[in-house]
């Protein structure tokens, strides 16, 4: 007997255990999304469902093939002809963009200055960051409404110290949204970020400073450079789901400019239009993974360049 | 070659000026003391080597060097100058680091110029000195590759052409051969030997490494609890060792406690736990003082009959052997329960030992092979 070669029962195990995370996205992810991308090929009707056409596998070939002859693009050519929605993705991928860069500022900041802190501060630290998700996110949304009202606690704090004499509208601005997609998503910055400045080797800093690098240089040419990964990585967590918030812009901004996810959510549940929702949804997923392909080409390139 | 070994000797000139001055220089973290009142002289194109187990300071006499701690009291001193204002990226000092620090972001040609860029200096010349730098540690070919594309001595020879090419008034080195396997860094240490008489730089090592310490440096300092033990040449060291730390330290010794009895021009009568013994120097020791006699086990014969007109001659049974091939160690132990060793040059090919387990024999040495400690 040798034991070199697996049994075929063990084998066996061994492949199941791959499938699992494939079985998993199948089911989780692709066949919720074909079914999304096969509504949005269909057109609106009054039913129940509320599209036609409507797949039933039992009616024969030449159902099928009728089937397949009704679904069109007709929906992405509404939402290329409708400014609404065009204006809606720009509205999205410019507070995401806008968002992000305030979140790389305050967030590197933080994370540097925990990464610098005494090692045995920073556990501490860390649950510090962590602390606001113990508390549900829609409570913390809510809360930021109190805070940011007329009469609320920062008016009442900006109108104490003496820096305004009248208290200026914050509700229902961009700048709340602004304040609230930075408080919430602030963590998921600074995780990444501290991760890779707490694994840089301090003796890489001596080394920059002994061969003639004033603090700032290092800065910029060692630790910023080694820090790149958990940069890309806290601005992909935040940039992507900003790009699809909901729940901020609706409880925060203002109506004149929604964001893609208001508009997907008004299509959905108050005109019952799945078609031209599920439309928007495909077109908001492939601009999304746009980045994401990006992200992992580059991260393959920092790979290869590591071998 | 006019820097070698032999008559390369500053420290004895009066006239000569150190290049670096450790004046009463002590460093603090809280309430250990890494290093206490030291005062230390090296010159220009010295190798010079801090010696001592882990934690005596000696790491941290070199950082102070470097820059990256500052002393809690004394001035330490660079042609002249006090250098304790200076921050690490404006002195004219160089180091090479422990696990090399080499930047994983970047090639070993960016790793090199590195420093150079820092200075502003013009892109070709610093080309030429980065080609010449590889060069010199035989790199050349491997200017693209990445840090971890690189085997453990390659990298060694990257921290150390990143170290040298900006050509400082002293390099630093902490422990740079440690991380090597033995037979790379027994290649090694001749070439950092023969690259610092070639560069006619000023080389600083720390190591703990007391072989490494004696083939590479010109002098060496002993370091115990932040201060110096002993500075002399390695051959001083070895053989007129200050103290017992420094005689066990360095090299394997034989320690026979006594009392001194008498001392007469070249000869000194020591009354010990093994009897009466005869040695030729009393060094600092007065007569009636509780002393040391040490002597190393290669400088002790050893021999089944007794030999005649030995200064000093005890008898004993073998009790271990160990053989290492060039030389075998005996143990032997005395009538009095003492052990002691001695080791024995293997020069013929041996089918049977001469000298077995539990033979009787005679360990003899000369007056001139014992050393009298007081300390």
């Amino acid at each position: 007997m040798t034991t070199a070669k697996p049994t075929p029962s063990r084998r066996g195990a061994q492949r199941l255990v791959i499938l699992i995370p494939y079985l998993w996205l199948l089911a989780f992810f692709l066949v919720p999304f074909l079914i999304v991308l096969k509504i949005s090929l269909s057109q609106t009707a009054i039913a129940q469902p509320p599209y036609t056409p409507v797949l039933d596998p039992a009616a024969g070939w030449a159902a099928l093939k009728d089937f397949f002859a009704e679904l069109s693009f007709a929906n992405y050519l509404s939402l290329a002809a409708d400014t609404l929605y065009l204006s809606s993705y720009l509205k999205s991928v410019q507070v995401a963009a806008f968002s992000t860069m305030i979140l790389l500022v305050i967030g590197y900041s933080l994370a540097y200055g925990m990464a610098r802190a005494p090692r045995r501060l920073q556990p501490l630290l860390v649950t510090l960051v962590v602390l606001p998700f113990w508390t549900s996110f829609l409570i913390r949304v809510y809360a930021w409404i109190n805070i940011l009202q007329r009469d609320g606690l920062l008016n009442q704090a900006l109108l104490a110290l003496r820096l305004i004499d009248e208290p200026p509208v914050w509700l229902a601005t961009d700048t709340a949204i602004y304040i609230g997609i930075v408080y919430s998503y602030l963590p998921f910055m600074v995780l990444p970020i501290y991760a890779a400045l707490e694994k840089l080797d301090e003796s890489l800093l001596e080394a920059a400073a002994d061969l003639g690098c004033p603090p700032w240089k290092t800065f910029w040419l060692v630790t910023l450079p080694l820090s790149l990964p958990g940069v890309f990585a806290g601005a992909l967590l935040c940039f992507i789901p900003i790009v699809g918030e909901f729940v901020i812009p609706d409880l925060l901004g203002g109506s004149e400019t929604l964001m893609i996810g208001q508009t997907l959510w008004t299509e959905f549940f108050s005109n019952r239009d799945w078609p031209i929702a599920s439309a928007v949804a495909v077109v908001l997923l492939i601009m999304l993974v746009v980045p994401i392909v990006l992200y992992q080409q580059f991260e393959a390139r920092q790979i290869e360049r590591g071998r | 070659m006019s820097n070698t070994k032999r008559d390369f000797a500053p420290w004895a000139d009066p006239a000569a000026r150190p290049l670096v001055r450790f004046d009463q220089v002590s460093k603090r973290f809280g309430a250990t003391t890494a290093v206490d009142r030291l005062s230390l002289d090296i010159y220009e194109r010295e190798f010079f080597a801090l010696l001592g187990p882990s934690g005596c300071g000696k790491t941290t006499l070199l950082r102070m060097l470097a820059g990256f701690e500052t002393p809690s009291e004394g001035r330490i001193l660079l042609n002249g100058d006090d250098i304790a204002s200076v921050p690490p990226y404006r002195r004219p000092v160089n180091m090479m680091f422990q696990a090399y620090a080499l930047f994983p972001h970047l090639t070993v040609e960016g790793n090199v110029a590195f420093g150079l860029r820092q200075d502003g200096i013009a892109r070709r010349e610093i080309d030429a000195r980065v080609n010449e730098m590889l060069a010199l540690v035989r790199l050349e070919g491997f200017e693209e590759r990445m840090p971890d594309q690189l085997s453990g001595g390659q990298r060694q020879r990257v921290a150390l052409a990143r170290a040298l090419v900006k050509r400082p008034k002293v390099l630093l080195l902490d422990e740079p051969l440690a991380a090597l396997d033995r037979k790379l860094r027994e290649g090694t240490r001749f070439e950092l030997m023969h690259l610092q008489e070639r560069l006619g730089l000023t080389f600083v090592i720390v190591t703990h490494d007391r072989e490494e310490a004696m083939v590479l440096a010109h002098r060496v300092a002993v370091m115990d609890h932040g201060r110096i033990a002993q500075v002399a040449t390695p051959a001083e060291i070895y053989e007129q060792p200050r103290s017992r730390f420094i005689a066990e330290f360095i090299g394997d010794v034989n320690l026979l406690e006594g009392a001194l009895a008498a001392v007469e021009p070249e000869r000194v009568t020591i009354e010990s736990v093994v009897g009466r013994l005869i040695a030729a120097d009393a060094g600092e020791a007065e007569v009636g003082a509780k002393v040391w006699l040490a002597v190393r086990p290669e400088k002790v014969r050893l021999s089944r009959e007794r030999p005649q007109a030995a200064d000093n001659c005890i008898g004993g049974q073998v009790s271990d052997i160990g053989y290492l091939g060039d030389v075998s160690i005996y143990h032997v132990r005395l009538r009095t329960g003492v052990m002691m060793k001695a080791t024995a040059a293997n020069l013929t090919r041996m089918v049977e030992r001469r000298i077995g387990w539990n033979d009787q024999v005679f360990l003899s040495w000369p007056r001139e092979a014992g050393m009298v400690l007081s300390q």
